[in-house]
Formats: C-alpha cells, structure tokens, sequence
C-alpha cells in the first residue's frame, strides 16, 4: 500500500467514531476592524508608520515630485524598474537610473532599490499586499535591493484582513508587507533589516482634493 | 533519538533532571524571564485590539475541528489543487520516508547545498542531520536558527528559538563558527545587535543568491486553491521561496484549511498571539508554480509522523490545532523557569508537553504529561483554544494506564511526584499559577477529570492549584502523609 493510500485510512480510521459534521462555523467576528467613522486611508498611513516604515500622502499631481523626495532622501539612485509600470509618474531629471525588468538576481543584487506598485493594501494591520501584476515584478524585484519605494493608490485600501483576501486572486504569486524586515531573534531588540530591504518608504496617491 | 515510528525526540535526560539543570542556570532564566514577559504584553495589548478576540478564537477552533473531521477529503482537494498548479505531493508516512523523499528530490538536482526557511516540521524529524549523513549541507537562513545551528545547539522556543543565548555569546558565536560555514564575521564585530543582524545579512548573502534548492515549512495550506503561506519577519523566507529553482515544503497533514477566506481568521490570530504584532512583516503565499517568477519546481511532502495517532484520539486530537503561534510558552510558569532545552523536544512548554507524548507515544515521553502546574493560563492564551490542561490530564492517566500493576492514583502521584520533586521549580511555578487562569476549575475545584482519571476524581474533587499553591497541598496531603 502507498503511504498516501495508508495515511488517507488511518485518517478515515481516526475519525470514524466522530459525527459526520461537527457543530457550524461559527463566523461570528468582525468583518473589519475599522472604528465607524475612521478613514482607512488615515489609520493605514497611521499602522505602516508604525513598523517605522515611511509613509508620504501625496495626490496624482504631487507623486513624481514624492517620488524624487524620497530617493533623495535616502541616496536611492539606482533602481529596479517592473513591467508596466507608467513611467509618466517617474520624476523627471537624470539623478535617477531606471533599470527595467528583465533583471537576474545578481544585477538586482548590485541596485540600489525598487520601485513597485501594489495590489492592496490592509488599514487595520498597515500591510501592503503585492501580486506581481503590472508594476510590481517579480517577487525577487521588492526583495532583493535594500530599499523597497512602494505606490499604493487610496481605493486599494481595504479596511481589514477580511476584505482584503476577498479581493486578492489566491493563485497569483502573493507577498503581504508590514514593515520593513525586521528581527528580533537577539535579546528582543527589534532590528530593521536582515535579508529583505531595510527601509521601506510607501506612498499614498489620494484623489485631488477640490 | 528516533522512536520506532521514526519520530525524532531528544528526551535527554527527562524533563525533571533536565529541569533541574535548568533552573541552576541564572543566566537562561533571566533571558527567559524578559522574553516571555515581553512578549507576553505585546500580545495582550495588540489583542485586546480586537474586541472580537474570543469569537475569532471560537472560529478558529471551529474550523480546525471541522478540518480534523474531514481531513481525508481536504488533504486529497489539496493535493488536486497543488498538482493542478504544476506542483508535486508526496506523502511521508514517518520521519524516515519523509527524510527519504526530501534527500532523493535534493539529489535529483544535483545539489550538495540546500537553504532552509525555520520549520518546526523539518526539525521534528531531523532532516538537517539526516542530508548531512547523505553529503547535503543544509543552511539554516533564519537569524534565531542560524545561531541555535552555528552554535551546534537546539531551539529553546518556538518563536525565538535563541532567545537562552545573550548578545555577547552570540557574537563569539559568530566569530568563533561563521568562518567555518562560509563568509566570516568581520574581525570587529560588536555585540551590538544591528551589526550582529548585519554579520548574519553578509554571512548568508551569497547563498541566498546561488541556492538553487530550498527546504520549507508551511504555516498553511488552503485545500480549495492548494495556496502555501509562509510567516515570516526577516525576509530569509522570502529569499528561499523564491530566489531557487526547486523548492521543497515539508507540511504536517494537520496545517491544511479548507479555503482561502479561512485565513482570514487566521492571519489576524497567529501575528498577535506570536510576536504581538498586529502582522508579521512577511507572509508569502503561492499556489504550485508561476512561469517567470519564482522556483520552478514545486514539491509538497506531507507528513503523518504520529499525527494520524493522534487524531485517533478523541481528547488528544484537539492538540492538531496548534498553529505554533508559541503564546503557549510565553504564559507557562513552568516553562518560563526552565526554558525549551528541558522538554528535550522540538516542541518545547505546554504544547510540547501535550504533542510529543501524543507524536512518539507516551511510554517514551511519560514525563512530559507532568511538566505542567494544569494552571491554564495556556488554555486561555491559545488562539485556537486547545484546553491543554485538559490533555496534559488526559496523557497522564495514559501514562500510568501504560505501567500495569499499581493502583491508578498511586502511580499518577508517583509520576507527579518526579516533577514535585524539583522545589525550587515547583515553589516558583506555583506562585505565578496562582496568578494564572483557572480554566479546569469551578469553584475553586478541579471537577471530573476526563478518561480514566475519573477513578481518581469521581472520589474526590481536585482542589483547584490557583486555590491554593499545588506544592502546600502536596506537602499537606502526601508528604508525611501515606505515600
Ligand atoms: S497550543 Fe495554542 S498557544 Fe500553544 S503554540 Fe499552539 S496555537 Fe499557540
């Protein structure tokens, strides 16, 4: 007998003396965490700040200005640039060398950093949730460099953990991002960055206020 | 060691003697003390967060009854879904097939080198030692696992497994051993933590960029889509899932979910109970494999190992819930003062305490079962309310079930007694139980206890050890008494 085949019996044997259907689910809890009245952009920019990731709230006129204040902030210059991401947001100028996908491991390896778009984003617990579509890459791309800028706009917000699983397709390649890496595997001292990039910088395209 | 159902266990020396040596260890009880008490807070304050902490807990164990009810079906379901998404599943039916199946996948590459993701699965059956026999070097990628594995130690918490270790030890560590696996730590190194996280960034680079095989555990797997997630913080997990070109998950059968929207119960438990964060920074989730991104051979072992025995058992099979979240320890006032080395398992505090009887059998860990004050402060604590007390009372009576020829009231007093025995664990355990929850108990009594315990609480109620220090009612009761 294959052990597949003997593990399924055992299991069947196991539960045999059981009730076909156990008491219901009981699904009794919040769909969303989100206190009434709350904005969830707020509490987002609020919870991914509080994994002393860098939050910028900017409206689609200010991004490519955002952008270029946040490279400059850090010194960012050579960056991983994914498929299909609309290089009209990209500030203008030369300080910056854009390098597009395809990228092995060892040339991202030598960047200073990547740009991405996200799928969506969860308020309650300030993550970002990234599905290799079109201006994310490939799940290498927000790895491997150091530095990780990544545009979310505000309707890509969803309030709670719920609400964003519904919204994500499970098949494609998935990362949830809360913060930047982080350790504290020596005597709970938190520390920022092991292997995945230290510094983690999110902007948040609003809509034009009128 | 290995028992005869190929289930790895340590068990050197017992639980009380290991305790013991434990307890003398000013150092590991210091370490461990500000640990679990830190821990301990964040994860009060991140759940009361959510005031809906206690229907998420009854849904969580809801689903993992429901999933243990048709696990059969489910397991198949995944298997479909992963092997529909370009994956591969084998089945382990013990350590030893599983260890077999991983190795031979490994060779098939025709890699010598492979880099792990920290799995409690992988640990369980040993497979790091078992490539090593076989020429495959395994490289622990985790910051805690890399220190336990230069170290040439063992994990001392779920969570933190190196939390018994302090800066400087670890810096010697790294400068004594990191030469020794590959890149060396820098002649200057510190015992600052932000340079030993960077000795262990460079130390570990180049593998990551050249692995062309990784070895994972799984935290979940949801049967309806076949998607695997790995919880992460350090970005080490992401590093293995992805940048290699073969990847092999090892899973117990019991981590299976039935669907996708499931998570949603468990992704907010598991970070607040664990870290106490509100989410760990990491958490990838793929489903076989994608063309262009990421491995492109995908294989999942699942592994029985003594899990099947467990399910079996009606009072016992609630503990295949566990999702190692480790709030468990945190709580424990017997763990808390011995720290994991004493459990002598992978699964160390009170869910190692309930699970290793139940994975290798009690007769080879019949001291386990008692390495507990039944406070339930880690009823309480578990996210998906496995009544640990409840099993711990259970496995005892299996204990002495298993030695024929005493009474069964003598023989549990006789077992107990070896834990009792360790004054200073039991005088401090106590004081802080007494502070602890009072899940078994009802009016300041312990009630029926459940199997055949019931000889011994059908004549008489156990006083509740909140109620009164257990060692005063064992002193009162027992010594000069009749035993
Ligand atoms: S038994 Fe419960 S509290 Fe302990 S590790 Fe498992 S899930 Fe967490």
């Amino acid at each position: 007998m294959s052990s597949r085949e003997a593990i399924l019996g055992r299991v069947r044997a196991a539960i045999a003396d059981t009730p076909a259907e156990p008491a219901p689910i009981p699904r009794a809890y919040r769909r969303s965490h989100l206190v009434p009245g709350r904005h969830a952009v707020e509490l987002f920019a609020e919870r991914v700040a509080d994994y002393r990731a860098t939050v910028t709230r900017t409206d689609p006129a200010g991004l490519p200005a955002a952008i270029a204040a946040a490279l400059a902030e850090r010194s960012v210059r050579r960056l991983a640039l994914p498929d299909g991401f609309p290089t009209e947001l990209l500030p203008p100028g030369s300080e910056w060398q854009w390098h597009r996908e395809p990228l092995t491991v060892p040339e991202l390896d030598r960047l200073d950093g990547a740009v991405t778009l996200a799928a969506v984003g969860i308020a309650v617990t300030g993550t970002i949730v990234l599905d290799a579509g079109p201006g994310q890459g490939r799940r290498a791309l927000s790895l491997v460099p150091d530095y990780h800028l990544c545009i979310i706009r505000a309707e890509q917000i969803a309030d709670d953990v719920p609400d964003a699983l519904a919204r994500l397709d499970p098949t494609r390649p998935l990362t949830f991002v809360s913060g930047p890496s982080a350790t504290s595997d020596i005597e709970l001292d938190r520390v920022e960055g092991v292997h995945g990039p230290r510094v983690l910088h999110v902007i948040i395209i609003e809509p034009e206020q009128q | 060691m290995t028992n005869d159902r190929g289930v790895v266990w340590l068990d050197t020396p017992a639980f009380p003697e290991a305790a013991r040596t434990a307890l003398a260890d000013t150092q590991l009880r210091a370490n461990l003390k500000r640990a679990t008490s830190t821990i301990r807070d964040k994860r009060l304050t991140v759940a009361a967060e959510l005031d809906d902490w206690e229907q998420l807990r009854e849904s969580a164990a809801a689903i993992k009854q429901h999933t243990a009810r048709h696990l059969d079906r489910y397991l198949v379901q995944l298997e479909e879904a992963v092997t529909a998404a370009g994956g591969t599943v084998h089945w382990a039916a013990d350590a030893a097939e599983a260890n077999r199946i991983v190795t031979e996948l490994v060779q098939a590459t025709g890699e010598s080198e492979v880099v792990k993701v920290k799995s409690m699965a992988t640990q369980e059956i040993g497979l790091n030692e078992h490539l090593a026999e076989h020429g495959i070097t395994a490289y622990e990628t985790d910051l805690a696992e890399l220190i336990v594995q230069l170290g040439d130690d063992r994990p001392s918490h779920i969570l933190v497994p190196a939390i018994h270790k302090n800066r400087t030890e670890i810096r010697d560590l790294f400068r004594a051993e990191m030469g020794h696996w590959g890149q060396p730590a820098p002649e200057d190194l510190t015992d600052e933590p932000r340079e030993l996280a960077e000795a262990a960034r460079r130390h570990l680079r180049q593998k990551f960029l050249t692995a062309k095989v990784a070895v994972s555990g799984a935290n979940f797997a949801c049967a309806d889509t076949g998607t695997v997630l790995v919880v992460e913080s350090e970005g080490n997990g992401r590093m293995c899932l992805t940048l290699p070109e073969t990847l092999i998950t090892v899973m117990g059968i019991e981590k299976v979910l039935p669907t996708w929207s499931d998570l949603e119960v468990f992704l907010q438990l598991l970070p607040r109970s664990s870290t106490g964060e509100r989410m760990n920074p990491y958490t990838s989730a793929w489903t076989g494999v994608t063309e262009g991104d990421g491995p492109s051979a995908f294989h999942l072992v699942l592994l029985d190992n003594g899990r099947t025995d467990t399910l079996a058992d009606p009072v016992g099979r609630q503990t295949l819930g566990c999702i190692r979240c480790s709030a468990c320890l945190n709580v424990c006032p017997v763990f808390e003062r011995t720290g994991g080395h004493a459990y002598g398992s992978v699964y160390p505090g009170p869910i190692g305490a309930v699970l290793t009887p139940q994975l290798v059998g009690v007769e080879q860990a019949a001291s386990l079962p008692f390495a507990s004050t039944l406070c339930g402060a880690c009823y309480d604590a578990c996210p998906v309310k496995i009544n640990i007390p409840e099993v711990l009372a259970h496995l005892r009576a299996k204990v002495v079930e298993a030695k024929d020829g005493h009474t069964v009231e003598g023989l549990a007093m006789k077992a107990a007694g070896k834990v009792l025995d360790s004054p200073r664990l039991l005088g401090a355990a106590q004081k802080a139980a007494a502070l602890g929850g009072r899940a078994l108990a009802r009016d300041g009594k312990i009630g029926r206890l459940p199997g055949p315990l019931h000889g011994w609480t059908d004549t008489r109620d156990t006083p509740a050890p909140p109620a009164e220090s257990f060692r005063t009612w064992w002193r009162k009761n027992r010594e000069g008494g009749s035993s």
